[in-house]
């Protein structure tokens, strides 16, 4: 039967089957303060060495604060979580790019950008938002913590596997319309909960088109509609984004990698459990009302009036929680914060998006914008391009490296009733701080929101 | 992990849909570096006020329900991949969820916890509902071996669904540690016929 991109590099990581279980090989394990100490733990309560350690890395990214890291971490139960992790691997022997190190970052920006991640892998971590590297046409998925352990034990996982399901997007996208927005739309139109089950092959001209933080930044909100991951084929684009990066092959074993490369792709005849077909022309830039990334409409919209019966309680909920009214607009609502970073865009392509938008303007008075960079690299690329300067003039705060507000394990916290156009993946209800009122937007729209200190429709402000 | 066998107990009705693991314990609790005491936060925001008194029209604060079945609306346990969220429950005392769709990390890290994430169809759950609302002192009776649901107020018993190794290792209190380690011979093997390896 005609192969999909999934099947053939699923098949290539099956070392056996047991019915509808496969014990299936993992080729990177990238693993954080969060959700590896109690894995460690497990190691060591049942006497077990790491089975390959040398196909894992670590950092530190959720806990840390985004200010002043040259300091010790001054929240004691960040600090202690952040040194159980150097700790931990230096006992078992982990390659680490903790806190201070150049190298240090997002997890899932640091895997692309040293070109860790690659075509054909498949690659864990405890965070959901390991979508993120199937960018690349790599298996990526977010795993729990006991999950992390039994890949540290045996470099493998017991599961079953997904369906497949191919979202294409055909066509070119209008002005002012960036890779974020199509995971906005998509999951406005699938919910929260459309492909659970599935893992998803991203296809079609729009598609084809991004670059690959735009690839990373689309894949990456896979699990917001439930799936497993997202993927997108491997190019040229993805070819040349990983040659010559730390990780990435070289010399003979970079054609013998290219070569196998080159056959990673769906066949033409290949089907899929599920399919979806949009036209590019059909988007526009989007905002989320809600508190699930499936309550978005375009930035010129009105929230929805009506909902399924099973739904009303959420939707009233989350309308009173983030003080909206059904059928209204949200132009012209005003903005306290712009929350501009995360795995989802802090990569220097955002940045350079932001500065570009925001050169020589500044930033509202009633908003406060801060913009935190996925990773050590980013931050440094970012001044190095002089990115730093222009975005201070604007009023805009650069800070260092982290997971920070998109989900506000650190001090980086929006207070309660606070509205905050975000670039990153979840509006959740407290996920930006306890009684935070999130906006996920493109950076674009973040950085425009800023300027005008409200929302308002982007495409009278594009040159 | 505990073995699972029989349950008998009442639920706790939370009828909300897309219920996320930012809700079942946000994130700022997750800094412990054990598994133990995360129920102590488990829906933190809904069960408290920012002043940490409990608000009395939460349902785990009410005092008609109890029991250590939570039911749940669809797509229970969607967002970030925390298996913390598994463990709030537990440690709070529940030993299974149902609910009528549960998201794919939570349900294998449940299922990882020994934390039994029991599916019914939508109208079951409304009926489920409905019935502890108005019931609260319903019983329900969860037998795994026999992998049904019974109410005895209904005199009615509903079959569900269940990997079959899962539920050996429910039943038996096993995880894929052991299972996985145990095949570390093919698995190193498999490592040396790769045709392409990184």
């Amino acid at each position: 039967m005609a192969q999909t991109l999934f099947d053939k590099i699923w098949d290539a990581h099956v070392v056996k089957s047991f019915g509808d279980l496969s014990v299936v090989y993992i080729d990177k394990h990238l693993i954080h303060e969060v959700t590896s100490p109690q894995a460690f733990d497990e190691l060591t309560a049942r006497g077990l060495p790491l089975f390959r350690k040398d196909q894992m890395l670590a950092t530190a990214d959720h806990n840390v604060p985004t200010r002043n890291q040259h300091l010790p971490i001054e929240e004691p139960l960040s600090r202690s979580q952040v040194n159980k992790l150097t700790e931990n691997c230096e006992k078992f022997d982990v390659e680490l790019y903790g806190l201070g190190h150049e190298r240090q970052g997002i997890v899932h920006v640091i895997g692309p950008e040293l070109g860790l991640t690659q075509p054909g892998m498949t690659i864990v971590c405890g965070d959901s938002h390991t979508s993120t590297h199937g960018a690349f046409g790599a298996i990526a998925f977010g795993i729990g913590t006991s999950q992390v352990a039994q890949v540290m034990a045996s470099q493998c996982l017991l599961i079953s596997k997904p369906k497949r399901m191919r979202i294409i997007v055909d066509g070119e996208l209008h002005r002012g319309v960036t890779a974020k927005d199509l995971p906005l739309y998509i999951i406005s139109k699938l919910g929260t909960g459309g492909a659970t089950g599935y893992f998803v092959e991203y296809a079609g001209s729009a598609i084809r088109g991004l670059s690959m933080e735009g690839r990373m930044t689309l894949c990456n909100m896979s699990i917001e509609m439930g799936a497993r991951g997202g993927m997108i084929a491997p190019d040229e684009t993805t070819f040349a984004y990983v040659e010559g990066r730390p990780y990435a092959p070289q010399g003979e074993r970079w054609e013998q990698a290219l070569a196998y490369w080159r056959t990673l792709y769906s066949e033409p005849d290949a089907t899929f459990d599920s399919e979806y077909h949009f036209d590019a022309q059909d988007i526009y830039p989007m905002i989320t009302y809600g508190t699930n990334p499936g309550m978005g409409i375009a930035l010129n919209g009105l929230i929805p009036t009506e909902v399924s019966s099973s739904e009303a309680v959420s939707f009233q909920n989350s309308l009173k929680y983030m003080g909206f009214a059904p059928g209204e607009s949200l132009l012209g609502k005003e903005i306290n914060y712009v929350f501009i970073g995360s795995c989802t865009n802090s990569r220097i392509e955002d940045l350079r998006t932001v500065a570009s938008y925001v050169k020589g303007k500044h930033k509202a008075q009633n908003v406060e914008a801060i913009i935190v960079p996925g990773s050590k690299q980013v931050e440094q690329q970012a001044i190095a391009e002089g990115l730093d300067k222009v975005l201070a003039e604007a009023g805009f705060e650069l800070r260092e490296p982290g997971c920070s507000a998109c989900l506000a394990m650190n001090e980086d916290k929006i207070p309660a009733g606070a509205y905050c156009v975000s670039t990153s993946n979840r509006n959740f209800e407290g996920r930006q701080g306890p009684g935070a009122r999130t906006l996920l937007a493109s950076p674009l729209v973040a950085a425009i929101t800023a300027v005008e200190g409200r929302i308002v429709d982007i495409t009278q402000y594009l040159n | 992990m505990e073995k699972f066998q029989i349950l008998r107990t009442t639920a706790i009705p939370l009828p909300i849909e897309n219920i996320d693991t930012d809700q079942i314990i946000p994130a700022r609790f997750l800094k412990a570096t054990s598994r133990e005491g995360f129920g102590e936060n488990l829906f933190r925001d809904w069960r408290y006020t920012s002043e940490g008194t409990p608000k009395a029209d939460f349902a785990l604060n009410n005092a008609r329900y109890g029991g250590q079945i939570l039911l749940a609306g669809k797509n229970f346990g969607c967002g970030s991949s925390r298996e913390h969220a598994a463990w709030a429950l537990y440690d709070a005392g529940f030993k299974a969820v149902i609910s009528s769709y549960f998201a794919d990390i939570f349900r294998g890290n449940a299922l990882n916890t020994g934390l039994l994430p029991l599916q019914v169809s939508d109208e079951v759950l409304q009926r489920l509902l409905d019935q502890v609302e108005q019931n609260p002192q319903t019983e329900l009776v969860v037998n795994l071996p026999e992998q049904t649901l019974t109410v005895p107020a209904w005199g009615e018993s509903i079959h569900f669904d269940l990997d079959p190794y899962k539920k050996e290792c429910l039943i038996n209190g096993y995880d894929d540690i052991d299972f996985l380690v145990n095949q570390k011979e093919a698995i190193a093997a498999y490592e040396t016929t790769r045709a392409w390896a990184y």
